[in-house]
């Protein structure tokens, strides 16, 4: 029943409610002595260089192309792997051609050089 | 159980709000990465939905592929082909007008069949032991779509490593 | 119990605001945008209907999901590959605007 997800939603309200107030609160009240340097974009400690606004590399395209394509097999691994005690050598066999078939992809990619970075 | 069902009421025009808002922002927005986090609130939104409808399974798929994967997906094409959403250029083209008019005309029709068909309806449908189900009758019944996922995925992989490489 | 309509109203919107992106829009990224907004909507539909109406087989009564989740499978596949074009689009012509790749427009 959807009325179970209220904890949940409970939970929403509260951690929503607490991030705002946490910001305003420390807008409000706290001191503020702006600098060049407290004003620069937070890239982890790094002084950050160049405009984030230039193209990116391909690099970055192929490796999520190739985390999406393996993201997907979850849908049909985990309904198969609840119930892969039940469905006995059948289940095992048809999961294996579906294994087998992407296999070749990965292989593919694989010697095509996908996973290489440079 | 009259505040479960209120409740019940409440959480669907919210996600529905959330979805409906967020595809309005993504396909209005002159921004591209703007409007892309306005389609990641309108999949939320739809996630939710599909929760509401009991749906958990696709619900949690939503999530994971939707908002985890394709989302990423369409930020990373949108930061390798900068130049176009900088400019000032309009981001609608000509023919908007027309399109706005085949979209309320298409939804007019959508909204007639809705309210006017008899759908042959049931108890509403919930399934205690879903994913069980879903596995069971994905190597039974739809085995062979079940299969078939798999060369659509493998060619899929070849054919995007073949034409974005350079 | 929220009736069916309403779900099939809510996809409904979506689908024609999907439509309208990908008819109005000039970025090819953001045509695909829209046709993913109405591959979301197809998939409350199947869900929606999953869950009101009665199935036609005692066998099929997963089938609104099970269609979803391949939607979903589709669509990603659909994505991954759409965007790949849209890149190699880009490096050859140095655009992604839709009305300036007309190579084969008469």
């Amino acid at each position: 029943m959807p009325i179970d997800y209220l904890p949940i939603l409970v939970m929403v309200v509260v951690v929503v409610a607490f991030a705002a107030i946490a910001l305003t609160l420390s807008s409000l009240t706290g001191p503020r002595h702006p600098t060049a340097a407290k004003l620069e974009p937070y890239e982890s400690g790094m002084p950050p260089f160049g405009s984030a606004r230039r193209r990116i590399s391909i690099k970055y395209y192929l490796t999520a192309v190739l985390f999406i394509l393996f993201d997907i097999e979850i849908i049909f691994f985990y309904p198969w792997a609840v119930l892969f005690r039940q469905l006995k050598l059948f289940g095992l066999v048809e999961m294996g051609v579906f294994v087998l078939i992407l296999l070749i992809g990965y292989v593919y990619v694989w010697r095509k050089g996908g996973f290489n970075w440079d | 159980m009259l505040t479960s069902q209120f409740l019940t009421y409440v959480a669907f025009f919210v996600l529905s709000a959330i979805a409906l808002i967020g595809a309005f922002l993504a396909v209005t927005l002159r921004n591209l990465v703007r409007a892309a986090l306005g389609l990641i609130l309108s999949f939320m939104g739809v996630a939710g939905i599909y929760f509401v409808l009991e749906a958990e399974f696709v619900a949690i798929v939503q999530v994971i592929i939707y908002i985890g994967a394709i989302s990423v997906l369409i930020l990373f094409a949108i930061m390798l082909t900068r130049g176009l959403m900088t400019s000032a250029a309009s981001t609608q083209n000509s023919q908007w007008i027309g399109a706005a008019f085949v979209g309320m005309l298409m939804f007019a029709v959508l909204f007639f069949v809705a309210i006017t068909t008899n759908w042959p309806l049931a108890q509403p449908h919930t399934i205690s032991d879903l994913i069980p189900r879903l596995g069971a009758d994905l190597v039974t019944t739809y085995l062979l779509p079940f299969e078939a996922v798999s060369l659509l995925l493998l060619a899929a992989l070849i054919g995007a490593i073949v034409i974005a490489r350079e | 119990m929220i009736p069916l309509q309403f779900y099939l109203i809510v996809a409904a919107i979506l689908f024609c605001l999907g439509l309208f992106g990908a008819l109005a829009r000039r970025n090819a990224v953001a045509i695909l945008m829209g046709i993913e907004l109405m591959l979301n909507a197809v998939n409350i539909n199947l869900v929606a209907f999953w869950r009101y109406v009665k199935p036609a087989a005692p066998t099929m009564d997963l089938a609104g999901q099970i269609f979803a989740l391949f939607v979903v499978t589709l669509a990603a596949a659909e994505a991954a590959i759409g965007l790949a074009l849209i890149i190699a689009i880009y490096r050859s012509r140095d655009t992604v605007n839709v009305e300036d790749v007309d190579l084969m427009k008469w």
